[in-house]
């Protein structure tokens, strides 16, 4: 290449780098817009011009929502809900990964064939006879019946299949000379070797659940009972056409999820990698 | 080594109870139950004093034929993928390539920027896209001065609305797509990129020729898991609708829910449900079949 294509190359490459950097935040406007706008006072919100910082900086839309209306009840909610499927999912999707990947037992290939089968059902459709159950079991507007049909969580079961897989089997066997028992190889060895796995799906299963809409949406009807997701969508009275106390309400409901992603980065990214099944 | 048979499935049938009787309870129970109600002409809920529901056969399809809601949710839901999938995934591929050209913390960062939404609860995405588009005072209706269209209030009109939420969506859903790509280019060894730079090979031949078909496996994991996603559309669909036209922009799963939950026409829903389930499963299916078929080749 002659120095002359090559500095071609280079003012090419250098526009591309500058595009993609002012698409990113041409990308995340609309959230800093979103912020911006809930920290102006509501007659400034509605000025027909653009301001991209408040004149008047104001946190009192924050105050209002979480003094006036039942945010706080429904963080509360949203916690035990997303706290309580987190941890249902990777206990009983871990010890059934433990069991497909390293025991032999009869029955093991029909579980096998019924994980894959729950990755193709689509859940949304199965919401009519998940309502008709949960009223059934009398767990309407409960933080029992928002959580049960959030656990249909196969993706979670490969993954730690897959992860205990790779375990070299002289540990195992090891182990087992030195007669530990079958708990005990979990225990002491499977478990302790993947915490990072386990740290990353548990992260992604809490945002995941924090962040569902269409179940939660249809298993609350009483207001105390939602989760901030459904809530500030649901009832706009507590609200009304106030577009920075609305916008304060989202500001809410996103944080919590948006302060795990920034934490948990790179654990975040790579749960989400291993979700679609590529190794990260 | 000797393996003692029958413990090793008691312990197994201890670890895997759990698992089980979440599955069949929420899983296999409610799928069977959708099959058996979709030949009834049950309400949503059967009232313990209430007429038991009769079965009527392949009644609910049948009459699905000259739904006129059906026939809009079904052709919505269509569009709505074809909107989403493809220029989704062009859009994510594109973006990726870009932040692969960065490195460090700017790579992080514009990382962050365009994944950020991804995380988001979709309400917080309906509330940000709704202010942004919102027809008196969004920021975006100066974009429309700008280029010179008139404002419109886009999730009132039937025509802007799928095209509105299609855009929302890709905005939100595209930092996953995103990472699958990422990590499609990260596996591409760099001594390919050197041989062809070597070669005066053009940006554009070398994308053409080495990066395009080393990533084709990722792009076509990516647009399955898109075009399985996206038939399944409810949440955006339904914020959006809110003081709007609902019955216009009605999608598969929104008209499940409008018939078993306002209708209460349960029975009719899971038909349905029923027929949504089958298209996810055949897609599911073929997909599956046709990367068998691709690995083999390879």
């Amino acid at each position: 290449m002659n120095a002359d294509t090559a500095k071609r190359f280079n003012a090419a490459g250098a526009a591309i780098t500058v595009f993609t950097v002012f698409c990113a935040v041409v990308w995340a406007f609309p959230i800093y817009w979103g912020i911006v706008s809930s920290l102006k006072p509501e007659d400034e919100v509605v000025r027909p011009y653009i301001e991209l910082w408040p004149e008047n900086l104001t946190f009192q839309h924050y105050w209002f929502a979480l003094t006036e209306t039942q945010i706080g009840r429904w963080y509360i909610n949203s916690i035990a809900t997303a706290v309580g499927t987190t941890i249902l999912t990777i206990v009983t999707s871990l010890f059934a990964g433990y069991a497909i990947s390293q025991l032999r037992f009869p029955g093991r290939q029909p579980l096998y064939w019924l994980i894959l089968a729950s990755f193709m059902v689509p859940t949304q459709t199965l919401i009519i006879n998940h309502f008709v159950l949960i009223a059934d079991m009398g767990l309407l507007n409960t933080w029992a019946g928002i959580i049960l049909p959030q656990l249909i969580s196969p993706v979670v079961i490969i993954v730690y299949k897959q992860f205990f897989d790779q375990v070299p089997k002289d540990f195992r066997e090891a182990a087992v000379m030195d007669n530990a028992t079958e708990f005990g190889v979990l225990f002491k060895i499977y478990i302790p070797m993947n915490w990072g796995v386990t740290t990353a799906l548990s992260i992604v299963t809490f945002i995941w659940s924090w962040n569902a809409f269409l179940w939660p949406f249809l298993a609350v009807t009483k207001t105390e009972m939602m989760t901030i997701t459904v809530g500030i969508t649901q009832v706009t009275d507590a609200f009304g056409v106030y577009y920075a106390r609305q916008l304060a309400s989202a500001v809410l409901a996103g944080f919590p999820v948006a302060l795990a992603y920034l934490l948990f980065q790179r654990r975040v990214t790579q749960a989400i990698t291993l979700s679609a099944g590529i190794k990260g | 080594m000797i393996r003692n048979t029958k413990r090793e499935t008691l312990i197994a049938y201890i670890l895997i109870a759990p698992f089980v009787a979440i599955y069949a309870l929420i899983f296999v129970y409610p799928t069977i139950d959708m099959f058996r109600m979709s030949f009834t002409d049950s309400p949503l809920i059967v009232m313990p004093n209430g007429q038991p529901p009769e079965f009527v056969g392949l009644e609910n399809y049948t009459r699905l034929a000259s739904d006129r809601r059906f026939d809009t949710a079904f052709w919505n839901t269509a569009y709505f993928v074809l909107l989403t999938v493809i220029p989704g995934t062009i859009v994510a591929l594109g973006i990726a390539l870009g932040i692969s050209r960065l490195s460090g913390r700017l790579q992080a960062l514009v990382l962050a920027l365009f994944f950020l939404p991804y995380i988001l609860p979709v309400s917080v995405v309906y509330r940000v896209w709704d202010w942004t588009l919102n027809f008196q005072f969004g920021i975006a209706m100066h974009v429309f001065d700008m280029i010179g269209i008139d404002r419109v209030p886009v999730f009132k009109v039937t025509g802007w609305f799928m095209p509105a939420v299609a855009l929302v969506t890709i905005w939100w859903t595209a930092g996953f797509s995103i990472l699958l790509f990422l990590a499609g280019i990260r596996a591409i060894p760099q001594e390919i990129y050197e041989a062809a730079s070597l070669d005066n090979a053009t940006r554009w031949t070398t994308f053409r020729r080495v990066t395009w078909p080393l990533l084709w496996p990722v792009t076509a994991l990516v647009l399955t898991i898109q075009l399985i996603l996206q038939l399944k559309i409810f949440d955006q669909v339904y914020l959006f609708s809110t003081g709007g036209r609902p019955n216009d922009n009605l999608v598969l799963v929104y008209y499940v829910f409008q018939r078993a939950f306002q209708n209460d026409h349960g029975g009719r829903a899971a038909a349905i449900a029923v027929v949504l389930f089958l298209i996810v499963i055949v897609v599911s299916v073929l997909n599956f079949q046709l990367m068998r078929l691709a690995e083999k080749k390879q």
